[in-house]
């Protein structure tokens, strides 16, 4: 029996289509990311989960009961919010009790209940708190108790650390994850950010423009995109104009080309190739299988790694390459190299290539 | 450097003294405008004695005329705090065509003269009018009566509690009403347990504004009520009345008694003012 199951939900605003037939199971116990940027509808997704939005098509169950035609109140479920929405007037202990004196428990079972939670949050000693005096870290922590407390059978949590600076925000990730395997309740989180959904997700919704590209865990997703958007979502990427030829692979502004047929594409047709950073190996010398011209342009220190940025032809692309590879030998800048990609995909370079150039710019992965 | 030192002094004291005449500035405005008035009414008030003062002031028509005003605020005050509530979680949290207009429509009371609503009023609801008509068919006098009245400062107050209201519950969102749905709490108790407490101190704003304004009303109230003694004469018609008969110190009592009530309200207002401030952060 799966925990959510959502069948062709479409919603629309007016004429802008949110969620277009949309479907995913989630098994029971399952902890899954909604992963997207933003605007494509993957909070819109969540809340018909939730009944905060109405679909205008399709069904949602949830632990195998339909609850299309449910109100909220009736789903049992827990909802947490990007900026936690947690009642200001009311103490942390206050906040967590509200969906146990809702359904009217007992004092003594909503204290134990209480405390119980407060010890899995690890917020004691802070329960006669207020929001207001709780840090971003904290008050999650009480939205995420307050949502546990009525035992819901499913957890929805909308960018659940979206508003938290970047190490609170991987701690809580992690721990989030940590609390998962505890506990066990079947969890949908909803995030743009793919190193967290690869973190900490058992399996990955990618979502586009309202509709589903593709749903696999954080491998099949990264080293097997289905669509170019998944491609260039998922993880760092370069971005490569190039043409397909009967036997080979042109790269644009270059006589570099890949001796290799593809058949995602036909041939004589304008293409994108699109190479994740560390498929980009730099050889000193032409060989059988690198065969294509580059400049060095700029050697960064990345920690664990060197990033070294290239110029082939009309292209720039990126390589990640292993600290111990790069100090055996280093290049300089200005120096002229070949370059091989040992995994690559090739996509048509169809209306599409354009939004992908752009959504790449924004996300800082291209100049 | 002693001159690059005497060119700071000079700056400071020529900035002192700047500062000193717009002191001296607001004070005088302030006193020519609000306190000689005050004065005034006080050393009228009190020039025959302040067993006139008791005397003006309990008179049957005068008694009546306090409490004529007093039911009317309370009146106004319960309903238009119940109907602007209403109205503000309606455009806070609604969409619906024609929004932007109803919204833009609450200002109307602010924008048109009383007195001009109150003639609205007489041409909607007089014998003659078309609601009127009707009431009149079934024996309901409207204008020149209670109801009439009543309407009117309904009128001049409605935007007060929605205008307050509104912005709070902009503000806070409907996210923590949808956590609590999502927690199995009804609309209503989402209402009680949720909104109320996060929009209280606005609606307090809302009602201490609309108290200040029923009492003081005056052009809308006259129009409609046609002032009559012991009957529909408020506190403030009942000022104009006995001023225009040259009782003053029956006039001046009165506008004592209401300025000091308005004066009360106005501490009243700084410090929900504050208690709203403090709840915001």
């Amino acid at each position: 029996m799966s925990g959510i199951r959502v069948e062709s939900v479409t919603k629309k605003f007016g004429d802008f289509v949110a969620v277009d037939d949309v479907s995913f199971a989630v098994e029971e116990g399952e902890l899954v990311a909604l992963l997207g940027p933003s605007g494509s509808g993957k909070s819109t997704i969540l809340r018909i989960v939730a009944g905060l939005e109405t679909q205008d098509h399709g069904h949602v169950y949830l632990t195998g009961e339909d609850v299309t035609s449910l109100s909220p109140q009736k789903r049992k479920i827990g909802f947490v919010f990007q900026h936690y929405a947690l009642f200001k007037h009311m103490t942390v202990e206050k906040n967590i009790a509200f969906g146990l004196e809702i359904r009217k428990k007992n004092k003594t079972q909503i204290k134990k209940k209480i405390a119980e939670l407060i010890d899995l949050v690890k917020l004691n000693g802070y329960e006669k708190h207020y929001p207001s005096q709780l840090s971003g870290g904290q008050r999650q922590r009480v939205a995420l108790a307050r949502a546990l407390a009525p035992e819901p059978k499913v957890l929805l949590l909308d960018e659940p650390f979206g508003s938290l600076d970047a190490k609170v925000r991987k701690n809580l990730a992690k721990w989030i994850r940590q609390l998962h395997d505890r506990i066990r309740v079947t969890s949908i989180f909803v995030t743009h950010d793919q190193s967290e959904a690869m973190e900490i997700a058992d399996k990955i919704i990618v979502v586009n423009r309202g509709r589903v590209e593709q749903i696999g865990n954080a491998s099949e997703v990264y080293e097997h995109p289905k669509s170019k958007f998944v491609a260039s979502f998922v993880g760092n990427v370069n971005v490569i104009n190039g043409r397909t030829y009967v036997s080979h692979i042109a790269i644009e502004g270059t006589e570099g080309r890949i001796s290799q047929k593809t058949e995602d594409v036909p041939e004589d047709q304008d293409i994108v190739l699109l190479v994740r950073p560390e498929e980009v190996v730099i050889e000193e010398t032409a060989s059988k299988d690198s065969s294509i011209p580059a400049v060095i342009e700029e050697i960064h220190y990345r920690g664990s790694f060197y990033e070294v940025d290239l110029r082939i032809g009309a292209n720039d692309i990126k390589s990640f390459v292993q600290k111990e590879r790069y100090k055996s030998n280093p290049w300089t800048v200005g120096e002229h190299v070949f370059v091989l990609f040992t995994q690559f995909k090739v996509f048509e370079a169809s209306e599409g290539h354009q939004a992908i150039h752009r959504m790449l710019k924004q996300l800082g992965y291209i100049e | 450097m002693s001159d690059e030192h005497r060119c700071v002094e000079l700056t400071r004291s020529r900035h002192r003294i700047g500062q000193w005449l717009l002191l001296s500035f607001v004070l005088i405005w302030f006193f020519i405008l609000i306190l000689t008035p005050l004065i005034g009414i006080i050393k009228e008030t009190f020039s025959q004695g302040i067993e006139a003062v008791k005397n003006s002031l309990t008179t049957p028509a005068s008694m009546h005329a306090f409490w004529l005003t007093l039911v009317i605020t309370a009146s106004a005050v319960v309903l238009n705090t119940l109907f602007g509530t209403i109205l503000a979680v309606v455009l806070a949290r609604q969409n619906f065509k024609g929004k932007l207009f109803l919204e833009s429509l609450l200002d109307l009371p602010f924008a048109v003269s009383p007195i001009v609503a109150g003639f609205m009023f007489i041409l909607l609801f007089g014998p003659r009018g078309w609601i009127g008509n009707w009431f009149s068919s079934l024996n309901i006098k409207i204008i020149y009566a209670f109801p009439g009245m009543l309407i009117a400062t309904l009128f001049v107050t409605l935007p007060f509690v929605a205008r307050e209201v509104l912005p709070v519950l902009r503000e806070f969102g409907p996210e923590q009403e949808e956590t609590a749905s999502t927690l199995g709490a009804s609309q209503w108790q989402t209402f009680w347990r949720v909104t109320l407490p996060s929009i209280k101190w606005g609606m307090a704003y809302g009602v201490t504004l609309t108290i200040a304004r029923s009492i003081g009303e005056f052009g809308a109230v006259l129009v409609v009520s046609g002032s009559i003694i012991n009957k529909t004469q408020t506190a403030t018609l009942r000022i104009h009345d006995q001023f225009t008969d040259f009782n003053y110190a029956g006039a001046f009592s009165a506008a004592l008694l209401l300025a000091a009530f308005s004066f009360f309200l106005l501490n009243i207002i700084q410090c929900i003012y504050k208690k709203k401030g403090s709840a915001s952060t």
